[in-house]
């Protein structure tokens, strides 16, 4: 059974601890300009907002690499990108329609969020539980379950 | 590690940008930010300079956990020799610009001399230059952060910069970062304009590592946890913010209201966290948005904030429509209860101007609350003011922020802040603060301990210096009481050391609600080259602050200057538990000066200087 990321704006402060751990993670520092999920700060509206890849099932990142680079994780369902593979050509990048995934000038190859090996760091330091790792079945099943209460207290009223 | 090693000096006379090595003996001796930079700062200016005068500099400085995810690891401080009071500065600020500086690969940097046109330094990780700043001039903080963004073509860019306020010369002009986090006390963004520099933009791109990441990991993650487990920091903080104190303080009978003629103020209930949270009747919503964190921090103590469009500071006004950074306490205290405005929306819109044109609120509030104390004693009338400056009058309020954030008519007189403006009119017994700055948010007759934490204070009066309310107010780390002088001295001695040591960490002194120097220990540890230890971050906090008490001395600051006005030594608070009660600064400052190991002029003593290695 996979999981997911679970993303609940309305929860996020805007402190970017998740982004210093995927950072930490993956780069071997803190630096949130390599983060793989990134925050989103909508200062007129007061809203801080986690985006990162959502793992489509049906990945067009992963149909429009020329190089088979992006390959599935049979584990966490991840899809995955093989830095040994990968020319750097940023064709994913175009196909992707959500921009998230994208050209490192570093090293020359596109960057993903992977998951982490089923153990995703930026839930683990999410000081809100504004990003959690749940059964990729039931990702609505805390709103769920918050509706249900408050319907539940509105029928008890 | 944790240091990025190096500092970036930039001469703004000659227009020149150098990379030099930090003084890693200078960092293992002061740690970072506010130390370090305080090291340099005094090595290298007369502290007899003009504040004013290009032969003063300023450094931005970062601290070593600074860009770490240690929680709260975003501060950065701004150092200089401050145009409101003359002494030793360091305001501190948080949002993302501390991060971004050091993940451009920049401990700090250094600015000296003055521009012959205005500029704003650009940094992209190991590239810096000085660009022109000409049609940024004249704009606001808000305007500037967003054309300096506009003009790269990079909306990641993070941008510390001055309004309106620091070109004109107010004597209290901030550095604004991230629209509304201010490097706000003592004038560092008047010193900041008076060198044509409107603003710094960085994007940092490099990372910052640590010494044993693994250790740092666990060390930060245990740290954070002390902190959700502590009532203040992870429930009161997140949810209500600073403004919790509102009535808090109210209660104990320390909050200044009316320019300190009383002590209690009886809207307190209607300017602070409560109201914030309630849902208005005009329009069914709350001026509180959502809380919000500043870069590293799991505390989120911040507050956004949206006026009600229908109030009449901002019915004409859409620019002020949208959500920003709202009141916390210090601000809401100063725009409201020492004016004696009740209206949360009046005050909302006054704070959104002081983050606008960059002016601090706390310093422009209480100047407001002298200049209404002199109207209301007929020293100051219409003609001068242009308007009533009745003690509550909101409209006041909001008009005199407009007027003072632009340094326009009667705002540029109340731009010279308390000190110069009731000198000027023959009233200077009316000044409410020391060394020219004026106090924050509670009453040194109330809570003895922060009276004598004002006093000694080395940038003016400053809560941040030594939070003395902690232990009086909410017994952190133990409950003393606060109309008792005795023992505050020792207490107020603790608190000045060990906040100076936590303040060059590069984390917020809010950690201090749950965190001692025990906490901090095996972070740093962590982070850093070097053994570090409680006991050595504590003589750190101490040499920082007699190495800043000696620059005061050297400025021309004397034991004379250690002082309160006449009104908290001799009227007696009016109402509540403080009723009756003068602060005994008399009695605690000489006590004080024993423990620093100074001389009864408020020296330190040789053997003082030596046992701290200055």
């Amino acid at each position: 059974m996979h999981k997911s990321l679970s993303i609940d704006p309305g929860k996020c402060t805007g402190c970017l601890q998740c982004e210093l751990a995927c950072s930490l993670d993956n780069e071997g520092m803190f630096n949130p300009s390599k983060s793989r999920i990134k925050i989103f700060n909508f200062e007129d509206k007061g809203r801080f907002v986690p985006y990162t890849c959502t793992q489509c099932a049906e990945a067009w990142c992963l149909e429009a690499c020329p190089t088979h680079a992006i390959t599935i994780d049979r584990a966490t369902g991840a899809k995955v990108v093989s830095d040994a593979l990968c020319v750097g050509c940023k064709v994913c990048t175009i196909a992707c329609p959500f921009g998230t995934i994208n050209f490192n000038q570093d090293t020359g190859k596109v960057v993903k969020c992977d998951l982490c090996e089923g153990d995703p760091e930026c839930a683990k330091a999410c000081p809100t539980e504004a990003i959690t790792y749940v059964d990729a079945d039931w990702t609505g099943l805390e709103k769920m379950r918050a509706s249900a209460g408050s319907a539940d207290a509105a029928a008890q009223a | 590690m944790a240091w990025a090693g190096k500092m970036l000096r930039v001469n703004l006379t000659e227009g020149t940008c150098k990379s030099e090595p930090l003084n890693m003996e200078w960092a293992h001796a002061y740690l970072g930010q506010r130390g370090l930079a305080t090291k340099y700062l005094t090595e290298e200016i007369d502290p007899k300079v003009d504040p004013l005068s290009p032969e003063n500099k300023m450094i931005m400085t970062t601290g070593p956990l600074t860009g770490t995810c240690a929680s709260t690891a975003g501060r950065y401080s701004v150092v200089t020799k401050g145009a409101l009071t003359g002494a030793i500065a360091c305001s501190n600020s948080g949002g993302y610009f501390g991060n971004e500086m050091k993940n451009a690969g920049w401990d700090q940097i250094i600015f000296e001399g003055k521009s012959p046109k205005p500029v704003y330094l650009y940094i992209e990780n190991d590239k810096a230059e000085l660009l022109d700043a000409s049609a940024h001039w004249g704009t606001s903080v808000w305007d500037t952060e967003e054309g300096i963004k506009h003009n790269h073509g990079d909306p990641q860019i993070r941008v510390a910069s001055i309004g309106v306020s620091g070109e004109q010369g107010v004597k209290y002009a901030c550095v604004v970062n991230d629209m509304h986090r201010a490097a706000g006390r003592s004038g560092v963004g008047t010193v900041m304009g008076s060198k044509n520099l409107k603003a710094v933009a960085i994007r940092g791109t490099l990372g910052v590592s640590v010494k044993d990441p693994k250790r740092f990991v666990q060390a930060t993650n245990d740290g954070k946890k002390v902190l959700a487990d502590n009532a203040v920091t992870g429930q009161g903080l997140p949810a209500m913010g600073t403004q919790v104190l509102m009535n808090v303080i109210n209660e104990t009978g320390a909050l200044p209201t009316r320019n300190h003629r009383d002590n209690q103020f009886e809207s307190a209930n209607d300017i602070g966290a409560e109201a914030m949270a309630k849902v208005r009747e005009t329009d069914g919503k709350a001026n509180l948005i959502t809380n919000a964190a500043c870069f590293g921090c799991t505390i989120a103590c911040g507050r956004i904030s949206q006026i009600d469009r229908t109030h009449f500071s901002v019915a004409e006004r859409p620019q002020y429509h949208k959500a920003s950074g709202g009141l916390e306490y210090e601000a809401a205290w100063a725009l409201g209860a020492a004016t004696g405005v009740g209206d949360l929306e009046a005050l909302t819109f006054a704070n959104f101007v002081c983050n606008e044109q960059g002016i601090d609120p706390i310093t422009f509030g209480a100047t407001l609350g002298a200049a209404m104390e002199l109207f209301e004693d007929g020293v100051l009338t219409e003609e001068q003011t242009g308007m009533s400056l009745k003690f509550g009058d909101a409209k006041a309020l909001c008009e005199m922020a407009l007027l003072t954030g632009k340094g326009e008519g009667f705002g540029a007189e109340l731009g010279l802040g308390s000190k110069l403006l009731t000198e000027k009119y023959g009233r200077p017994e009316l000044s409410m603060g020391v060394k020219g700055q004026e106090f924050p948010a509670y009453d040194g007759r109330g809570i003895q301990g922060i009276g004598l934490a004002y006093a000694t204070s080395n940038r003016g009066a400053c809560h941040l210096r030594g939070y003395t309310i902690a232990s009086e107010v909410f017994g952190i780390p133990v409950k003393t009481d606060p109309l008792d002088s005795d023992g505050k001295p020792a207490l107020v001695k603790a608190f000045q050391d060990a906040t100076a040591a936590v303040d060059s960490s590069g984390l917020c002194v809010f950690t201090t609600f749950a965190w001692t120097l025990e906490d901090f220990a095996p972070q740093i540890d962590a982070a850093c080259e070097g053994d570090w230890t409680a006991e050595r971050l504590l003589e750190i906090g101490e040499r920082i602050w007699n190495l800043e008490r000696n620059f005061n001395n050297a400025a021309g600051f004397t034991a004379a200057d250690d002082n309160l006005p006449e009104r908290l030594l001799k009227d007696a608070a009016k109402t509540g538990p403080s009723e009756g009660k003068v602060n005994e600064l008399s009695k605690m400052l000489p006590e004080y000066y024993e423990l620093r190991g100074w001389s009864h002029a408020g020296v330190p003593t040789n053997e003082t200087l030596s046992r701290l290695g200055l």
